[in-house]
């Protein structure tokens, strides 16, 4: 068993045959100890893998939990088969789910995804295991402080989870976590505000890491215009979370005065709470809260979203046999991309009665940053074509991200603007559209990250039929999932309802809601070819050499799976990125990092 | 209430100002059915045209795609339109220019956990005062009994009866947590924020029984923010007030106008 | 730990100009800006949102104590020179030097939260906790978080003056940089209170 393949990154030291072989035989140098390599390593490829194992873990478990939810929703009141019982009498009397505990499982599903589970896969797997090695740099600039951001953020992850086991249960405001519902709600919700805290501070330290090194350490002939799509994607995206991540530390910090100083920044004068006046001074901004809280989260989506599009440009351009079409254009779209992530956050306040000035700037922004998306899908169906497209699952999932991508995209359009958002608002439209952007979006993007450089991390690849099952299972599931919530929106269904059945026109769509739990759980159900190809090719996976899929980019020159320092000599970059099908060189590709055609 | 009104699309609009906003959400999907079938299309024959195979090799040089120009420029243009030909102008009529009618009945909601309570100022047109401390069991506006405008005021909990063919001024508020107040069939939605009283309206163009939903999660309760609104006729509204409005204790006072300056209901502007 | 070679650790990288430390704390006090700038944006709008600031009558400069802020402001700003001086020290090989001015640096940090112990314990004493009024909320948040700050230095400073003095004989120039990086963050949590200080107290 190879050592970096392992998922001890978990933390369960379970037995490994120490085959330490390549280690010693490029550097000669003594061994670390097992707790040194391994848990609490410095190397960026075990953080990037510890990384993406806690985020694979979390994103199981935050599905699951929306899994259970799904029974409810499609039979209110009935109790739960099986788990019903498991769950205990509070969360579940009588195996049937307490509205409170509806709240939680929403609240916490919501957080898990985004902040437990997207991010720290496609930014901190990813980025961390990928990023270096795209660039030619033998780690990252601050080793130490990569250890330091994993181990911030392993706490900030098992803290969230301690929510469960606070009296009241966990935060159950949403993940968007409004005041004064937060709060004034129970103990769950001041285990969140801490753990976001620490999950901020920590994606703090990745970002400046990443900035770091992208610029200073980029290998010799490296220019900008010659970096893999991947690395300016993630470039952009530590800029977002660099900057916009603090206001919403400050935020939390603020929710916290409140909740345990009883100070009163989110909470107006005049309160009264189940009929009883709040004590408080008063004189503070709800308002305040969702300013601060999306001018953070709309960014975040933009940094769910980016290193999605970075993975499928690099899946693209090598299983297109063929140039990125319009790679500058696409750089230029995402620089600009971030820049407007930060003038548009009030598009998720349109209904709060805000001024019609500032709603109608926020909706031409809004507008206007919808042109360079389209100018990025447009730049990936021209890389299709006149294309050799190669469909290995890899590009399946690629493949899948933009009609899914186009589809949330799109669905956007009747949010960002303000007419048609009085209608559509706060409605299961909502869940729909950024569904459609995360979920058979950057999930699908992520799933085709790690079929394709699982072989760069494990030295083996996974299995194709494993892998094509997995991939139209989940495509045909997924849909089920997300777009009958249009329709439910469009009948004017609300988001977050414990039991939708209590209205008329949730009547209306309940049959749709059987649909969906239908298809959630087949995608549950279609995971497990995934799960069991992920494991089993650990041992059983064809073994490859430094190139298996004959790809252009640098992360291809280090051995599979590179060793500690990455690459055997220091690479030096001879031309741009995805120089596939060159006229007149002897193969399909042109490596960077080969001086030879 | 009439069950079968609801589908799996935009349920009946009985505003008046609704059918803008339908018009535009059925313009975004026909454009948007357009541009994704018309993509996929293109897509899903690229995907299949070049498709890997024994003597198809990729071509290296980019094509130059004047089409895509025009495609994206297309996009601009419609988007420019959908924004400042639809959105903003019914956006800014429906915001800016609330119909000025002195007719026009007033109503405040007030919501609280759970539930929804409309405050009428019944005959003379005046909204008695609250206070904070006279919020309870039996008076959840915390209306001040020794109020001379307040003796006729209605309050309801979770029914709504609004007159039909008539502006109805609503200002909106919450006692604690923030909640969206929801009509769906009249094309209405208001986020209602503790400590702010944001006005809004709305009239409706025929009679019926509708559900008036809550859209912003606001505790465990949410699922039954639900309140019913009856649009009924001039005839109707009348014999509803008039059984609902409390008995006369005294003979009302002359009227004294331009006393209370908090009771002046015009919905403000801008 | 690990023998691989991080390129720029301390000489200056050909195109910025400057080695990856500095780069790092530049972004990281980036990030610093977006996080007070985001509690100072509250902090006005929580200000115009009131009817009368602050809420409970009078004038901020009568309610906060100006004598001791601004002899904390003073403290402040001579602890800047003193660091400055502390990184002098280093450029011109004078390693006692650096010890001195850094001590001093330290002690006058210490000095700055001693007096901050005084006027919030007076505060305490009269009863005026942050829950009193959204005025004391926003001063005890802020200069709370600005303490923080404050404390997060004198630990830097001091594994500068202790421990991580041992690096000066191994590698003087990364451990300059490395002076001179916690300098910068030390202007920066300078410049933090030179805001607050008229913001709050005397505004
Ligand atoms: C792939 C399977 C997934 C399914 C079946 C699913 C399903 C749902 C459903 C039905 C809701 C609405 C719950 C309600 O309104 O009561 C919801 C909410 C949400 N989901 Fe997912 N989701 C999935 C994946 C994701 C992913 C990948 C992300 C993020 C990256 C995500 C982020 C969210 C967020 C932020 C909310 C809002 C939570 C809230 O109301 O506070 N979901 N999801
Ligand atoms: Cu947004
Ligand atoms: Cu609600």
């Amino acid at each position: 068993m190879n050592p970096t393949t392992t998922p001890t990154a978990t933390g369960n030291g379970h037995a490994h045959d120490h085959d330490h072989g390549h280690d010693l035989e490029r550097h000669g140098h003594h061994e670390l100890p097992f707790w040194r390599k391994y848990i609490f390593s410095v190397d960026h490829k075990v953080i990037g893998i510890q990384y993406a194992v806690t985020a694979l873990f979390f994103l199981l478990f935050g599905f699951s939990l929306m899994m259970i939810m799904r029974w409810q929703l499609a039979y209110p009141g009935q109790p739960l088969p099986l788990f019903g019982k498991l769950l205990g009498e509070t969360a579940m009397p009588g195996g049937v789910m307490a509205p409170e505990f509806y709240n939680q499982l929403g609240a916490m599903h919501g957080t898990i995804m985004v902040f437990l589970g997207v991010v720290p896969l496609a930014v901190g797997g990813f980025g961390n295991f990928v990023m270096p090695l795209q660039i030619g740099a033998p780690d990252m600039a601050f080793p130490r402080i990569n250890l330091a951001s994993y181990w911030i953020f392993l706490p900030g992850c098992i803290l969230m989870m301690a929510g469960f086991f606070m009296p009241g249960g966990a935060a159950q405001s949403g993940w968007t976590s409004y005041p004064p519902l937060s709060d004034i709600a129970t103990s769950g919700q001041t285990v969140w505000c801490l753990a976001m805290v620490l999950i901020i501070t920590s994606s703090l330290l990745g970002s400046i890491n990443f900035i770091v090194t992208i610029v200073q350490m980029r290998a010799k002939g490296l220019t900008f215009w010659r970096l893999p799509f991947f690395v300016h994607a993630q470039l952009v995206t530590s800029f977002l979370l660099l900057l916009a991540f603090p206001p919403l530390e400050a935020a939390t910090v603020m929710q916290l005065m409140d909740r345990l100083a009883g100070t009163s920044f989110f909470l107006p004068s005049g309160l009264v709470v189940s009929g009883e006046q709040l004590k408080v001074a008063g004189g503070g901004s709800p308002l305040l809260w969702q300013h601060l809280f999306w001018f953070l989260a709309h960014p975040e989506v933009y940094v769910l979203i980016l290193p999605a599009m970075g993975i499928v440009a690099e899946v693209v351009a090598n299983n297109t046999r063929k140039p990125l079409w319009g790679y500058r254009l696409l750089v230029y779209s995402v620089i600009f991309l971030g820049f407007m992530s930060f003038v548009v956050w009030a598009h998720h306040m349109f209904m709060t009665g805000m001024g019609t000035t500032m709603s109608t700037f926020f909706q031409t922004t809004t507008m206007i940053i919808s042109i360079p998306s389209v100018v990025i899908l447009t730049c990936f169906i021209m890389s299709l074509y006149g294309g050799a497209i190669r469909f290995n699952t890899p590009m399946l999932f690629a493949t899948a991200f933009l009609p899914m991508f186009a589809i949330g995209g799109l669905t956007g359009l009747p949010l960002g603007l303000t007419a048609s958002d009085i209608y559509l608002h706060d409605t299961f439209y909502v869940i729909g559209h950024f569904h459609y952007v995360v979920a058979p979006g950057t999930l699908f993007a992520l799933f085709a990250g790690i079929y394709y450089w699982y072989p760069k991390a494990t030295g083996r690849q996974m299995n194709a039929t494993l892998g094509k099952l997995h991939f139209w299972f989940s495509f045909v599931a997924i849909n089920f999932v997300f777009m009958p919530m249009f329709f439910q929106g469009m009948a004017g269904l609300s988001r977050r309802l414990y039991d939708p059945t209590v209205y008329a026109h949730g009547r209306g769509v309940q049959a749709l809601n059987v649909v969906i739990s239908m298809g959630a759980w087949g995608l549950g159900l279609a995971q497990i070819f995934f799960i069991i190809n992920f494991f089993m090719s650990l041992k059983n996976g064809a073994r490859v050499t430094e190139n298996p899929w004959n790809a252009t980019t640098l992360e291809w020159a280090a051995p599979s799976p590179p060793g500690h320092g990455n690459f055997l000599t220091e690479p030096i970059v001879y031309r741009e990125p995805y120089e596939y099908s060159v006229p007149g060189h002897a193969n399909d590709y042109s490596p960077q990092f080969k001086a030879e055609g | 209430m009439d069950e079968k009104v609801y589908g799996w699309w935009l349920p009946p609009d009985v505003s008046v100002h609704g059918a803008k906003i339908d018009q535009l959400i059925t313009v975004l999907h026909w454009f948007m059915l357009l541009l994704f079938v018309g993509w996929g299309a293109f897509f899903v024959w690229t995907l299949f045209k070049y498709r890997a195979r024994e003597g198809h090799k990729a071509i290296y040089a980019p094509v130059a795609a004047v089409a895509t120009k025009y495609i994206e420029g297309a996009v601009v243009v419609v988007e420019v339109f959908l924004l400042f030909g639809l959105s903003t102008p019914v956006w800014l009529a429906y915001k800016n220019n609330p119909p000025n009618d002195a007719e026009a009945v007033h109503i405040r909601v007030v919501a609280e956990q759970f539930a929804w309570n409309f405050h009428y100022p019944g005959k003379d047109k005046k909204f008695g005062s609250g206070k904070l401390d006279l919020i309870g069991g039996d008076n959840p506006l915390g209306l001040d009994p020794e109020d001379k405008d307040g003796k006729d005021d209605i309050v309801t909990i979770n029914q709504l009866h609004i007159p039909v063919h008539k502006p109805v001024y609503v200002e909106v508020s919450s006692k604690d947590v923030i909640r969206a107040f929801n009509i769906p069939v009249l094309r209405v939605k208001q986020d209602t924020i503790p400590g702010q009283k944001i006005p809004i309206w709305f009239e409706a163009t025929a009679p019926g029984h509708y559900e008036i939903a809550c859209a912003q999660l606001c505790g465990l309760g949410h699922y039954r923010m639900r309140a019913d609104v009856l649009i009924d006729t001039p005839e109707d509204y009348a014999k509803w007030e008039a059984e609902n409005a409390p008995p006369p204790q005294e003979a009302p006072a002359a009227a004294a106008p331009d006393t209370a300056p908090d009771n002046t209901p015009a919905p403000e502007k801008k | 730990m690990s023998d691989t070679v991080i390129p720029y650790m301390v000489k200056p990288h050909p195109v910025t100009g400057i080695p990856n430390g500095k780069f790092g704390i530049w972004l990281f006090l980036a990030s610093e800006v977006m996080l007070f700038g985001a509690l100072f944006s509250s902090y006005v709008l929580i200000r115009t949102g009131a009817p009368h600031w602050p809420p409970e009558g009078g004038l901020s400069s009568e309610i906060l104590n100006v004598p001791l802020a601004t002899l904390n402001t003073g403290i402040l700003i001579t602890s800047s020179i003193t660091m400055v001086l502390a990184w002098a020290s280093c450029k011109l090989g004078e390693l006692p030097k650096f010890k001195l001015w850094m001590g001093a640096t330290i002690l006058l940090s210490f000095g700055f939260l001693i007096v901050k112990y005084f006027e919030y314990s007076h505060k305490f004493e009269l009863g005026h906790y942050p829950s009193h009024d959204n005025f004391y909320a926003v001063y005890f948040t802020l200069t709370g978080l600005h303490g923080v700050h404050i404390l997060g230095g004198i630990v830097v400073n001091s594994y500068l003056l202790g421990p991580g003095s041992k690096l000066w004989a191994t590698d003087r120039e990364h451990f300059t940089n490395r002076v001179e990086n916690a300098g910068l963050y030390w202007h920066f949590v300078d410049l933090v209170w030179i805001f607050l200080f008229p913001c709050l107290y005397l505004l």
